[in-house]
């Protein structure tokens, strides 16, 4: 008897537990989607703002976001790829590799503001230059770094080792395996990684803030200054500017987010748990 | 080999290396810039000052890292009871399917932008305390006020925000107990309760340790949700209704407006805020090994 109501007390709070964490996922979404949805409209996508964003749209924070997002990806994207091939089919019997690795762990570690202190310190001062997307983009590129070498080298692990066995027995170099068949075979783990790198940039506010600085203006070179769409949602949420825009703001963030995850999840299951 | 070859190969080992060399320089330019004013000042007044007012030339962080450590242990004591339970419902309970829409729901988790969380928290949270949680602490404590901007608010949102590093990790630990484990202690009788609090979870203590520093390390760094809702006061807290201001909130806050020292100055609390992180990842890593060891 008091076994079963023990039983019945564990499963009861643990299922509770859990349930509060399903609670709170549904009502921020579900709140901030449900007060925002509504004023996303042809207007807000596409005119630029006015009067410190309290009116108009957020046409130059999008591409201001576009514009980082996709600068940070493309100088990571081929870094974190060729580090990740580095670590599966070059290290063996390296000794140096153990460091390497622990450094790529703490990197993924490091909290956000302190990248921010980082770009302002050597992208912004150091190089001189400035608050800029270039500044922005290049911290960005570091701090998705590690997710790209991760979901790469996840995906590499997964190509069978007769896959490199049957190339280089036909007389392929290491080099031609790796380029023809190796990097082939995991494209999907490749582009997962791509997305989650992107979901990161585009959801980064500290270390935007102190590097691209928050400029509403369409930038017109890498070396303008710009506002992201977090850094927008941030500046219009303190300083109390339109409720309105602030709720828009968040449920577009919201709603890239979930395209991102779901983008993501197709890729894995469709290719990777297959394999 | 072909040349060519050989200098792929050379760039493939530097692109490995740029994630050690960006940890080094990161390293050598926060201590750059901050630790002059932290030897001028000195290392004890820096830490143990009780008065941070950089425009009086006053930086005293002791304010500041009693924030950072009363929101991060607050959004512990909530979170980790949550992260836990969802970790064993996830691994032990929950049929195949069900258990991948519960997985994705909290990467979806993981996925939101801290500044959205931080929205939800200042729109939401803050009128809430200030309306419905005051009166009822008003009850027992008649002289208690709080804006709404308070350690509560902030330990509610960041246990929410730590939830998906701490259900992972502890998930992966607890899937990691071989088998035979849970088989041996069903065939001495025990039910699934008992096996499940005394033999999975004792097996994947090291793993979910390392989730529940990982989510700590990922709470002191957090900026943009804090920020908006701890009410940035630079003050020693006296109860959980009171504003705080942190380590990140105050670097992200006065960075825009600083003088050159002020500026230093918060760079030296950038030094301060890296140690910390550092610390517990390091201890994270050691814990995680263990448990590689132990299987």
């Amino acid at each position: 008897m008091i076994k079963k109501i023990k039983q019945g007390a564990f499963y009861g709070s643990i299922g509770l537990l859990a349930f509060l964490v399903m609670i709170s996922l549904l009502s921020i979404m579900g709140y901030i989607l449900f007060n925002g949805v509504g004023h996303i409209n042809l207007e807000f996508l596409t005119k630029e703002p006015r009067s410190m964003g309290r009116e108009g749209g957020i046409f130059s924070v999008i591409i201001g976001t576009l514009i980082l997002t996709l600068f940070s990806v493309l100088i990571a994207t081929p870094i974190g790829v060729a580090a990740a091939i580095f670590f599966t089919e070059y290290s063996a019997g390296k000794k140096w590799v153990g460091p390497i690795r622990f450094f790529t762990e703490i990197l993924a570690g490091i909290p956000s503001i302190i990248f921010g202190l980082f770009g302002f310190a050597f992208f912004v001062i150091f190089l001189g230059l400035g608050w800029s997307i270039l500044s922005g983009g290049l911290t960005l590129a570091i701090m998705i770094l590690p997710t790209l070498i991760r979901a790469t080298e996840e995906s590499l692990k997964t190509v069978p080792m007769s896959y490199r066995e049957g190339s280089l027995s036909l007389g392929a170099t290491k080099l031609q395996t790796i380029t023809r068949v190796i990097i082939p075979s995991c494209l999907p783990g490749i582009l997962t990684g791509i997305i989650l790198g992107v979901g990161r940039a585009i959801g980064e506010t500290a270390a935007v803030m102190l590097t691209a600085g928050s400029n509403l203006r369409m930038p017109t070179s890498l070396l303008d200054s710009t506002r992201t769409m977090s850094v927008h949602l941030y500046t219009l949420a303190s300083e109390g500017i339109s409720l309105e825009k602030t709720f828009a703001t968040a449920s577009l963030l919201i709603i890239i987010v979930l395209i991102i995850n779901t983008a993501a999840n197709a890729i894995t299951s469709k290719y990777i748990i297959k394999s | 080999m072909k040349a060519y070859e050989k200098i792929v190969e050379k760039l493939i080992i530097v692109c490995a290396i740029i994630s050690t060399i960006s940890v080094v320089l990161i390293t050598v330019f926060i201590f750059r810039s901050g630790l002059p004013i932290l030897m001028n000042y000195g290392v004890i007044d820096f830490i143990f000052g009780t008065n941070w007012s950089p425009t009086n030339g006053n930086y005293g962080i002791l304010p500041l890292i009693a924030g950072t450590l009363s929101v991060t242990l607050g959004a512990l004591i909530i979170g980790v009871p949550m992260g836990i339970a969802s970790a064993i419902i996830l691994s032990e309970i929950l049929p195949g399917k069900v258990a991948r829409v519960f997985k994705s729901a909290i990467e979806l988790l993981a996925g939101i932008p801290s500044v959205v969380y931080g929205f939800f928290g200042l729109i939401v949270l803050v009128p809430a305390i200030r309306t419905f949680i005051l009166p009822i602490v008003q009850l027992v404590v008649p002289k208690a006020t709080t804006t709404g901007f308070s350690i509560f608010a902030g330990a509610i949102i960041l246990a929410i925000m730590i939830l998906p590093t701490i259900v992972s990790i502890s998930e992966n630990s607890i899937k990691a107990v071989p088998r035979e484990f849970r088989e041996a202690s069903l065939a001495l009788g025990a039910n699934k309760m008992e096996t499940i609090v005394r033999v999975i979870i004792p097996a994947a203590k090291s793993g979910i340790i390392a989730s529940i520093i990982l989510g700590m390390g990922r709470a002191i760094g957090e900026t943009m949700a804090v920020i908006l809702i701890t009410g940035n006061m630079p003050k020693i807290p006296g109860g959980p209704l009171d504003s705080v201001a942190t380590l990140t909130g105050t670097i992200a806050m006065e960075m825009g407006y600083a003088d050159a020292t002020h500026q230093q100055a918060l760079f030296a609390v950038g030094i301060i805020l890296f140690m910390i992180i550092m610390l517990l990842n390091a201890i994270a890593q050691i814990s995680a090994h263990g448990l590689r060891g132990n299987n």
